[in-house]
């Protein structure tokens, strides 16, 4: 959309704007959010800590080959040493591979809750939005409804009544991360829906999607080409934000000893475990605590970055 | 305005109806069966656990036990715990208090906290102040409550030894001892709370400030000679509390997951550990009237908001 529209002052331009324009390469809506982006720097050192956090859980466990279940008593509780750096737990099982581990889980529940919340929420906001009419406000009063949900113990109720059955159908570790996941997802697809809608409200009365609409375009390639697209800023950054929520969701319920088994050690499980032994060994708890904080104040932070930086009316 | 009290007061039932009917869609979608143990049980003789089965309508259509199960959670009935062998409804009763006194304090103190903050910061936005005040603000509010009360433990009670980290419902003494003794109990849980609303909180009202601060209407309170403290406060903030008080209503349901995990790890006798417990001993009807009253926390929450919200601002009409 953008690049006709600078081609056409191009055109209309004296000569010397021309070559003043071609010694350029052309801003798009694209760059130019990216050129505010990084001047935000608080956003951009969220997202280095974000991309050495993924980096450490990804390729972590491969370049830190010690086994997460490996027992040995003779160390247990042990603090930091070079051996164990981030110590041991109460079985003598090296805590810094357990926490590399358990990251891929946190964050791969954070970021597949993220995407059912705004898949459903699109669907949803862009459905009620464009359609309106009694559609819209029965669908509302729905989003108003889940919106009154009290989150946590819903949450809680769901997974101790589902757990069992999922555990039978997918097997122990899929089971739960499926269960998990779409509970949570489940439960944050509201604000998304809002947004959405509240940007089709606004975009489906513009000349653009008349014109559309007059050249023959259908509803679903109206919904999904050219309106969906203008609606995406608001999207991106509650998706940034949920992914964080998400995570602190999954932490909670692991924390509360109902998230997943204790062989599946999510930052939220090992801070559990480790929650009986302050006395003894506060570096159990201390270090998948700080975990959870990072990734969550950086992905804050790059929400907060990505908002600024999507605003048009901003000036940075 | 009573017009308007009693119209929003009639927009709750539909609320309600609509979590209650939410909740037992799960609970009757659930595998598994209160009866499950008779059945495997083979002491029992197939007759009584039938007779059982239907004296407690579990055979019945599922709009039928939606009914029964809502008209009985109406009357008061909730049902009889299997492990503590109480009714449920005095089992919830006893505990509820010491959660909505945890809960009130903490969200008091988060307004004592957030209020004054915000507003100073988005008097002198981007001064020491406020650059200091947002980032302890954005900490606060990415710190998970589940860390932070775990690190009060660690410097409060391990540490320092000043508080204890365990909460206990039979304190001995009276008078000013014992007073003392309860706040020393509730400091931490209350702090660990508090702290968390406050972060969020100062947020809004230093956003929703600032978007006040520079509109005509504050200037022209300027010019006619008010003092710049009730220009600030009497024009300022009263206007700019208004969007704040929305996204409070919408943030409750929020709220209380911060208050489970608190009462969990400091061990408050209150709704949200006995939720913990009555799930990790597969106490259903506990669960489920604990969930419902939450909700029911959430609805009386927000319909107070709705009102506040009425009170402050003065374009919202009664009819």
């Amino acid at each position: 959309m953008e690049i006709p529209r600078q081609a056409a002052v191009v055109d209309a331009a004296p000569p010397s704007a021309t070559r003043a324009l071609e010694v350029y390469p052309p801003r798009t809506l694209w760059s130019d959010v990216w050129r505010r982006y990084c001047r935000h720097r608080l956003a951009m050192a969220g997202s280095v800590v974000m991309l050495l956090l993924s980096l450490a859980t990804m390729i972590g466990p491969v370049v830190y080959p010690v086994p997460i279940d490996d027992i040995d008593f003779a160390v247990k509780l042990a603090g930091p040493s070079w051996v164990h750096p981030f110590g041991t737990d109460d079985l003598g099982q090296d805590l810094l591979a357990r926490i590399l581990y358990g990251g891929r889980i946190s964050m791969a529940v954070g970021l597949a809750a993220m995407l059912i919340a705004i898949l459903l929420g699109m669907v949803i906001g862009a459905l009620a939005g464009f359609f309106g009419g009694v559609f819209d406000s029965l669908l509302m009063r729905l989003t108003d409804l889940f919106l009154s949900l009290p989150q946590l113990p819903l949450l809680l109720l769901v997974v101790f009544l589902f757990r069992d059955r999922m555990r039978q159908a997918f097997g122990p570790e899929l089971g739960i991360f499926m269960l998990i996941v779409c509970v949570i997802g489940g439960l944050r697809w509201m604000q998304p829906a809002r947004l959405v809608r509240a940007a089709f409200l606004v975009l489906k009365e513009k000349e653009f999607i008349e014109a559309a609409r007059c050249v023959g375009v259908p509803n679903t390639w109206l919904i999904v080409r050219h309106i969906l697209p203008n609606a995406l800023s608001p999207v991106i950054v509650s998706a940034t934000l949920g992914v964080g929520s998400a995570i602190l969701a999954e932490s909670s319920i692991s924390f509360l000893g109902l998230g997943f088994p204790p062989d599946m050690p999510t930052w939220g499980r090992i801070l559990s475990d480790a929650k009986d032994y302050l006395d003894l060994a506060p570096h159990w708890a201390l270090f998948p605590g700080l975990m959870i904080f990072l990734a969550v104040i950086s992905i804050n932070y790059i929400g907060d970055g990505l908002r600024d930086a999507l605003d048009p009316r901003k000036i940075l | 305005m009573h017009k308007y009290l009693l119209r929003r007061f009639l927009i709750t039932i539909p609320t309600l109806l609509g979590i209650s009917l939410v909740l037992f869609t799960v609970l009757a979608l659930a595998p598994g069966d209160p009866f499950e143990e008779l059945a495997l049980n083979p002491n029992i003789p197939a007759e009584v656990r039938f007779n059982l089965r239907r004296q407690f309508g579990l055979d019945d259509p599922i709009p039928v036990r939606y009914a029964r199960w809502f008209t009985s959670m109406l009357r008061g009935d909730w049902g009889y715990s299997f492990v503590s062998r109480v009714d449920v409804d005095r089992l919830i009763l006893q505990r509820l208090p010491t959660t909505l006194f945890v809960l009130g304090t903490a969200y008091v103190l988060a307004l004592v906290i957030a209020l004054p903050i915000g507003v100073m910061s988005a008097v002198r936005p981007y001064s020491l102040f406020d650059q200091i005040a947002t980032t302890c603000a954005f900490i606060g509010y990415s710190l998970p409550t589940f860390f932070t009360g775990l690190l009060f433990i660690l410097l409060f009670s391990l540490y320092l030894d000043w508080l204890p980290f365990i909460y206990s419902t039979t304190i001995e003494g009276s008078g000013l001892r014992w007073v003392g003794e309860h706040f020393r109990q509730a400091a931490m849980p209350i702090a660990v709370l508090g702290l968390f609303e406050a972060a969020s909180l100062t947020r809004f009202v230093r956003a929703s400030m600032l978007d006040v601060i520079h509109q005509d209407f504050i200037t022209t309170a300027r010019a006619k000679g008010l003092t710049e403290l009730r220009t600030i406060l009497g024009h300022g903030l009263r206007n700019a509390l208004i969007p704040v008080i929305t996204i409070v209503a919408l943030q409750l349901p929020g709220i209380f997951t911060g208050a489970v995990i608190t009462e969990q790890i400091f061990r408050v006798p209150g709704i949200g550990s006995l939720l913990i417990s009555a799930i990790q001993s597969t106490d259903t009807p506990v669960v489920m009237a604990i969930t419902f009253v939450y909700s029911m926390l959430v609805v009386v929450f927000n319909l107070m908001a709705d009102i506040i919200y009425g009170c402050l601002d003065p374009r919202i009409t009664y009819s």
